[in-house]
């Protein structure tokens, strides 16, 4: 029988990072996150794989710790909760303006300002859209399960690594705090098989030296460094990543992610009880976005609805995509409350069925 | 099958771990499991809750409006929770300190007096393993040696000679707990 461990979102995290090779982590507590740190503590990684441990003294600290041992080319990550995550976003701006791989990990609680330590997924539009000043994205990858915290550290790696971008998994206290099992992958080694030609760990006598820096003076390179950027962007959608629930014959559909699309399984497992032809779409990958499948699925349904933790975010997503050709709703619960199967039960009475 | 249970009571009853306990023992009958703590300001000091879902089938969402099973170990729990109990589900709790009592007719409602148990046994820390063996006995969602194996699990090794006593305390509840009678 293979090993099941029953772990926090969290500790799954934090116990992946050490299987899939990090080299490094930085960070700073904060609630609903402090788990990650607290379990490498304990874990001692230093001991198991050589991986460097640190908590920073500040989030600003463990986020330019990652910038410059990423420019090392090797596998660094932080994490953080919504506040610690704007300020780490100078760093983010920088690391993704001079294009180095590394892991970001927010798991969200509720905001704006210190918030609520409650659950939340207000941190969208911060995640996706860049977040930190300037014309960039980062990779964004929603885990759903505990499982998924885990699966998706080297998934994130993998990426970060093919675009030479920072990557951010987008959690939230639900997925962080709760246990379940998990299946844990087979220890990766501490060494990478990418390309190192752009690395800074000393020059050698038969190449130019690599300088890695976010600073173009002049605004025709800054031009081109934007362009390349955006075609790097416009690529990542051939690793967009989405699970799809009932929505091949679905009347009506739901759009979510992360905790809020576990909550709408048991919606659509309800609705589809009472005959109603409800379906789930949920994007693993929110940037890339599944667009091109939210597009062809508006072909099909007479209404889509996006279930979110916010008052209103990646359903600016989801009417881009769907471009006007159904009506698109949302429903959500801000501020840390996080709503019921019973209530989204409701918003698809309100809005489909008796819409 | 699926089982969706709540257990609250006081910080410190150990409802958090009892819930993990339950947890581990689903995996180890190779079900599906989730365990979602309430976290936050009301664990320190007040009430404290965790939801967990033990399943044959894929767990969706761990937050619940409604549950198959209560285990309610205070009065705070008991009047935020008996309403939320399906039509035809459980609940069972603890009489000590109760000044009102569970009074829905639609659902089964057992009583486990844990906290003397747990008195009489000279083992106060094994209240929630005295309640956990009352749930057992109601509802045998995990077979008896499943749950000893569980409760190995969560136990971290420096403890394990405490394991006698937990078992013990899990066959006390199932022998003390009893159906409540309702006097309303």
């Amino acid at each position: 029988m293979k090993e099941l461990a029953l772990m926090k979102g969290n500790e799954a995290i934090a116990e992946a990072a050490i299987l899939a090779g990090t080299d490094a982590y930085f960070g700073y507590p904060i609630t609903p996150q402090s788990e990650v740190l607290e379990y490498l503590a304990l874990q001692k990684p230093e001991e198991r794989t050589g991986m460097v441990v640190l908590q920073a003294e500040s989030e600003l600290a463990a986020i330019n710790m990652v910038y410059g041992a990423a420019g090392t080319g090797k596998r660094v990550m932080t994490s953080s909760s919504s506040p610690g995550i704007s300020l780490m976003q100078e760093g983010i701006s920088y690391i993704a303006g001079a294009e180095l791989p590394c892991l970001i990990v927010n798991v969200v609680r509720g905001g704006p300002g210190l918030g609520t330590i409650q659950p939340s997924q207000a941190d969208y539009f911060q995640a996706t859209k860049g977040g930190g000043h300037g014309d960039y994205h980062l990779i964004v990858l929603a885990p759903a399960s505990v499982q998924e915290m885990a699966d998706f550290v080297d998934l994130a790696y993998e990426l970060a690594f093919k675009y030479r971008n920072p990557a951010m998994i987008l959690s939230d206290g639900l997925i962080g705090q709760m246990m379940e099992k998990v299946e844990l992958p087979p220890q990766k080694p501490r060494t990478s098989e990418f390309d190192q030609s752009w690395v800074i760990t000393g020059k050698r006598p038969d190449r130019e030296r690599n300088i890695i820096t976010s600073l173009n003076l002049d605004p025709e390179l800054q031009y081109e460094h934007n362009l390349k950027l955006k075609e790097k962007y416009n690529r990542m959608s051939e690793d967009v990543m989405f699970e799809s629930l009932h929505c091949d014959d679905a009347e009506f559909l739901l759009v979510a992610y992360g905790s809020s699309a576990r909550i709408c399984q048991k919606v659509v497992a309800v609705a589809r009880g009472r005959g109603q032809r409800l379906g789930l779409l949920r994007p693993q990958t929110l940037f890339p976005f599944p667009t091109d499948e939210l597009a062809r699925l508006a072909g099909k349904v007479k209404g889509i609805m996006a279930v979110e933790l916010s008052t209103g975010q990646m359903v600016e997503d989801v009417k881009l995509a769907v471009n006007g050709r159904v009506p698109v709703y949302h429903y959500g619960m801000p501020g840390g409350k996080v709503h019921s199967p019973d209530d989204v039960l409701e918003a698809v009475e309100e809005n489909f069925i008796g819409g | 099958m699926t089982e969706e249970i709540i257990i609250a009571g006081f910080g410190g009853q150990g409802v958090l771990s009892m819930g993990k306990i339950l947890a581990y023992s689903g995996i180890m009958q190779e079900q599906e499991v989730s365990w979602m703590p309430s976290y936050g300001p009301e664990m320190r000091g007040g009430t404290a809750n965790v939801t967990v879902i033990l399943s044959d089938d894929r767990v969706s969402s761990p937050v619940l409006q409604s549950y198959d099973t209560a285990i309610l170990l205070n009065q705070q729990s008991l009047d935020k929770f008996e309403s939320r109990v399906k039509p035809g589900g459980l609940l069972i709790y603890d009489p000590n300190g109760i000044t009102r009592h569970p009074e829905r007719k639609d659902i089964r409602i057992f009583q486990v007096e844990a906290t003397e148990e747990a008195a009489r046994l000279k083992s106060r820390i094994t209240f929630n393993m005295v309640v956990l063996g009352a749930y057992l006995r109601v509802r045998p969602v995990v077979e008896y040696d499943n749950v000893i194996k569980g409760l190995k699990k969560s136990l971290p090794e420096r403890h394990h000679h405490l394991l006698p006593a937990n078992e013990k305390a899990i066959r006390r509840g199932m022998e003390i707990v009893k159906e409540a009678k309702l006097t309303a």
